[in-house]
């Protein structure tokens, strides 16, 4: 059993030694970035049910603070991290492949995108620590409550708000970070050729954690940009 | 029988009783069931214990077995279940015309304020007999407002008011405890009920410094803030008639109806914007951080009382609003 | 007498490769096993020895022995300690990590890396809860409650969060690696139905620990933000809601209790078969009951805020639920004892002290029907008669199933026996020393004496006294196997590959195992509780 060419094959140096062959430890890494994915969901779960309760009782602040967000930036930045998820995707079926170059070039795409994701969300956070946005002994709304007279706002609601609006998309933002820090290791690890069409399950599962931390962001932006984009009564 | 080693404490409320019965229930069942699954596995235990020559009887399993001790447990669950329910409904339901009294606790003391104007502090004195609702709220921290001879117990929160009743049935002197920790002196936050016969409580209620009704005090502190400006006792003011709104339900400006209870009230002074009453602009003033507890308290007691006295007839105005007296 | 030439001659785990650098960056499930062994029974003392001076500090009702603060962060610190670095790593951390790839018949756990990075994040929180320790401690009690912890406590709430923050990780990877190695690693023809018990248990703790802790964790997260930045999340004079926090805590913290007692079930379940020399009474309503405890576990967490402002309604729904919780730990308690209907019972240490369990895991259970109870919840809640609750069922049960483990496993685990007489000693010391502390707490607890008190009135002194007595004399019942394990590693007999007769892949390798567990996997062809085919042992080994 042991010297025949199959089991030959199968004992490469990426197979660790306590799985019996490559498909139980693809199944393995694969079974656990999905696993790894749920204790995702639940971790921003919890801010995501904070988030619910206090817009559900404090609408006109979070509508009055979603509307002082810069809408351009934020649907940029949805485009940006969808088409990151494509170049992602096109990269797994590179390694699927064995297309070397053409997956270290979407590897490097990604990774544009990722950096531009995280260059806008600068840029937004800027725009709110000039506007006295951030929560904390600086925070000021009185900007907000002048554009809204015919509403009363309340400046420790809106305040909620934003204390969500930075904890959802700086928890967000660490995600994409350790994901820029994955995918650059993939780079790297793709141009030194070690992802074959045999063995790429690395490309894979970082592959689901991105697109992971994208649907987020497709939850977060409607979340937190879109809230009640019409006039207000 | 158990008055040198007490299982329970005296039973000075009419909710007491209730509560002990279910208890004692379940020590009995409890008992039984520990009882009877000792004595099985001592029994099995010594009846099996390993022979030589003897072989375990492998049995697989009993699904009949399985699903009796699942459904039996499970309808003696209910029973529990329903019983415990109803016991909490009456807890949580105070009876109509109690008397009132606000507490308000902090780090780590409670205060209490009478209707009729007493202020205690650590201490509440009632009449045997009567009901008593509290009306509660945390200047600080989460207390909880616990009487173990009544068996009740409710935490007190900051920033909103929080309910518990009781009527007392034996004259005496009861622990009070605060039994949700709240820093330091969580242990030292302690007073007593003072249960009294009707006539003595009528004694002291008259003996002590007169503070006047906490309505009355109300009354001046809604003067002094200038309510009255847009709360007139007719519909051209600029804010809601409070006359006869407690209790009442109320048609708020985006569709939601909500009831004009004491939360309401507080939270309407605190921070009006939350609920706006519908025909009318968000223009009340914010109020936090101008009133203390027990002003907020005084306050509500005022609203309450602006509400005609109940009675079969439809007579009787209430406390009518004082007339509007004109701002310079 | 055993010499160390002996088990020299064959190549095992512990002897594979010796030096510190073998142990800090090994990858084999059974020395983490060990590396957590020691770090979980260094932090038991540490809370145990909080538990003492709690236990000292109430024989009197006056304050006397230290400051209110002091107690204060005793008690938080206390429980912190306990079930953050006790209890929810325990029995899966040592036991599971060490036997699930034996058990199943595989080399290690699918992530064997990830294995020690768990590891490494929970000496990593440790430490940092113990810089917490000795830099002032925490005084929000376990519970965090706001907005006490972020906007009144002057103690170091951040770095005890930041600490539980990071253990939570270590716990979350810790059931990653179980649910892949056990769905993924299984020998070939170990099916599902053919899984040892202990298996099905640590599967469905492990599920717990993946999706509840990722909300504590945020939870801390807020707590510490709120803290730092002033926020007002939880903050009611910032238009927050300390409810929420609640809410957000419990969602996690009444799922963690699962946490700490499914495993110990599966310990007890492997025990009674083997000195029942019988198979499982309901094999299949055993496996259903650990998975049914993990999802009805998710829906009841409110029943700890029944008096704390919730409705009405949402009272009655989650007290309704919680009997129903209730059901599947009914069933083991009932199977345990049908396994040993006609058996054939050795009273071994772990036999005894699985007695144990079954005896005060059933009343620690029964108590919480008086909890579940709306009506006596309110004058129960927030007393000692919760303190005890708890007690029973994670010391009485948890402590006692992870000790029965320890115990049963000794032998595969350090290739040598225990001196039985002692064992058996220490297990009716526990029991006995337990019983005496906890159970007055019950009786304390309906006559009124909250918990969380430096002093209090002197009605309690009584019972309190008893209570202190108790955990002298339960003290004395966790040192001693401390001791005798350690003078077994030198001097205890020498351990067969199956000392106990016992079903199960990970006797019939040898004892201890080689690093990778087996020569040859096995192909498994029988049921789990095979005992019609396994031999007694002639005896139960008993120390000279």
């Amino acid at each position: 059993m042991s010297d025949s060419p199959v089991a030959v094959e199968q004992h490469g140096p990426e197979l660790r030694h306590h799985f019996v062959d490559m498909e139980q430890q693809r199944d393995a890494a694969s079974l656990g970035m999905w696993l790894f994915l749920a204790t995702e969901i639940m971790f921003f779960g919890g801010l995501f049910c904070a988030y619910l309760v206090y817009r559900y009782w404090y609408f006109n602040e979070f509508a009055a603070g979603s509307r002082s967000l810069d809408l351009k930036w934020g649907t940029i930045n949805t485009a940006v991290l969808i088409c990151s998820s494509l170049t992602v995707a096109l990269g797994v079926r590179a390694a699927q492949m064995g297309k070397r170059k053409l997956l270290v070039i979407l590897m490097l795409l990604t990774l544009v995108f990722g950096f531009a994701f995280l260059g806008i969300k600068g840029i937004e956070w800027y725009a709110k620590y000039q506007e006295h946005h951030i929560p904390g002994s600086s925070f000021d709304a009185s900007d907000i409550i002048k554009d809204y007279p015919q509403i009363h706002i309340d400046p420790s609601h809106e305040q909620i708000y934003f204390s969500l609006y930075f904890a959802m998309t700086g928890l967000h933002a660490l995600h994409m970070i350790i994901g820029v820090g994955i995918f650059s290791f993939i780079t790297f690890c793709a141009w030194k050729g070690r992802y074959t069409p045999r063995y790429h399950t690395p490309v894979e599962i970082a592959g689901l954690y991105w697109h992971f931390v994208d649907i987020v962001w497709i939850y977060l932006f409607p979340l937190l940009y879109l809230i009640d984009r019409k006039p207000l009564k | 029988m158990f008055d040198n080693f007490p299982l329970w404490p005296v039973r000075a409320s009419t909710g007491a009783g209730n509560v002990d019965a279910l208890y004692i229930f379940l020590v009995l069942l409890s008992g039984f069931m520990s009882v009877a699954i000792f004595t099985m596995i001592l029994v099995f235990a010594m009846r099996y214990r390993r022979r030589r020559g003897v072989e375990a009887e492998q049995i697989e399993g009993s699904t009949a077995l399985e699903i009796t001790w699942s459904v039996i447990p499970l309808g003696i669950f209910m029973v529990i279940f329903f019983w415990g329910a109803i016991i909490y409904f009456q807890e949580r339901t105070p009876p109509k015309g109690a008397t009132e009294v606000y507490v308000v606790a902090k780090q780590w003391m409670w205060k209490l304020q009478h209707q009729e104007g007493q202020r205690e502090i650590n201490e509440l004195h009632v009449p045997v007999g009567r009901d008593v609702k509290l009306i509660m709220t945390s200047q600080d921290v989460i207390h909880s407002f616990y009487v173990p001879a009544f068996r009740i117990k409710q935490d007190v929160l900051p920033g909103r008011y929080t309910t518990a009743w009781f009527r007392a049935t034996k004259p005496g002197v009861y622990h009070l405890f605060c039994a949700e920790y709240c820093g330091t002196m969580h242990s030292g936050m302690i007073g007593q009920i003072v249960v009294m016969e009707p006539a003595q409580y009528e004694g002291w209620l008259a003996g002590g410094a007169t503070f006047g009704s906490l309505a009355a005090n109300g009354e001046s502190i809604f003067q002094q803030l200038g309510c009255p400006t847009c709360h007139r006792a007719d519909t051209q003011g600029r804010g809601p008639n409070l006359v006869g709104i407690f209790g009442r339900q109320v048609q708020l400006e985006d569709g939601r109806t909500v009831v004009a209870d004491e939360n309401y009230i507080r939270e309407s002074i605190l921070s009006p914007s939350a609920k706006i009453v519908s025909g009318f602009k968000p223009i009340m003033p914010v109020f936090q951080g101008l009133v203390s507890e027990e002003q907020l308290n005084a306050l509500v007691e005022y609203v309450k009382s602006l509400n005609p006295p109940p009675s079969g007839a439809a007579g009787g105005q209430g406390v009518p609003l004082p007339p509007t007296k004109p701002r310079i | 007498m055993a010499t160390a030439a002996i088990t020299a001659e064959r190549e095992h785990y512990l002897n594979k490769e010796y030096g510190i650098q073998s142990w800090l960056l090994t990858t084999d499930h059974k020395r983490i096993a060990l590396l957590y062994l020691i770090s979980i029974t260094f932090f038991f003392f540490i809370g145990g020895f909080f538990a003492l001076l709690i236990r000292l500090e109430l024989l009197t009702p006056a304050g006397d022995l230290v400051q209110a603060d002091t107690y204060n962060k005793l008690f938080s610190m206390h429980g912190q300690v306990m079930i953050f670095f006790f209890l929810i790593p325990s029995i899966p951390a040592v036991l599971g990590n060490f036997l699930v790839p034996l058990m199943i018949g595989a080399r290690d756990l699918a992530f064997p890396r990830i294995n020690l990075l768990s590891w490494y994040l929970y000496v990593i929180a440790g430490l940092i809860y113990i810089h917490c320790i000795v830099t002032g401690g925490v005084d929000t009690g376990w519970t965090f409650y706001t907005p006490f912890s972020t906007a009144f406590s002057n103690t170091k709430v951040v770095e005890a969060g930041l600490a539980l923050f990071i253990a939570g990780f270590s716990s979350i990877l810790t059931g990653l690696n179980f649910v892949v190695t056990i769905h993924r690693m299984r020998a070939p023809g170990m099916t599902w139905s053919r899984l040892p018990l202990f298996i099905w248990a640590h599967y469905a703790t492990s599920i717990i620990q993946l999706l509840g802790t990722p909300v504590l964790a945020i939870t801390l997260v807020l707590v510490v933000f709120e803290r730092a930045f002033h926020l007002g999340i939880f903050d009611p004079t910032r238009g927050g809601d300390p409810l929420l926090f609640q809410h957000l805590f419990w969602f996690y913290s009444h799922p963690a209790v699962y946490i700490m007692i499914l495993p110990s079930m599966g310990v007890v379940t492997e025990i009674v078969p083997c000195f029942s020399r019988k198979r499982i009474f309901g094999y299949n309503f055993v496996a259903m009951s650990s998975i049914a405890i993990a999802v009805f576990g998710f829906l009841v967490w409110a029943h700890h805020m029944f008096v704390a402002g919730i409705s009405l309604y949402s009272a009655l729904i989650f007290s309704i639920l919680s009997y129903l919780v209730a059901v599947p730990s009914a069933i083991k308690v009932f199977n345990w004892t049908a396994t040993m209907y006609k058996g054939s019972i050795t009273f071994s240490t772990p036999m005894l002290y699985a007695f144990g369990f079954i005896g005060l895991f059933t009343m620690g259970g029964l108590t919480g029907l008086f909890l579940a109870a709306l009506g006596i919840d309110v004058h129960v809640t927030d007393t000692y008669f919760v303190v005890a609750h708890f007690h029973y069922i994670m010391v009485g049960g948890a402590v006692m199933g992870y000790m029965a483990g320890m115990h049963f496993w000794w032998p595969k685990i350090s290739g040598r026996m225990y001196p039985e007489a002692w064992g058996r000693l220490a297990a009716l010391i526990v029991f006995l020393g337990f019983n005496l502390t906890f159970f007055p707490q019950f009786i304390l607890g309906y006559l009124g004496m909250p918990r969380r008190y430096w002093q209090y009135p002197p009605e309690f002194q009584v019972l309190n006294v008893l209570s202190t007595a108790g955990s002298t004399i339960l003290a004395v019942g966790y040192v001693l196997p401390m001791v005798y394990f350690l003078w077994s590693m030198r001097y205890g007999k020498i351990a067969e590959d199956n000392p106990w007769g016992a079903s199960g892949l990970e006797w019939k390798t040898a004892s201890p195992p080689p690093t990778f567990n087996f020569d040859e996997i096995p192909e498994v062809t029988w049921e789990a509780y095979d005992y019609e085919h396994i031999p007694a042992p002639a005896e139960v080994p008993v120390e000279r």
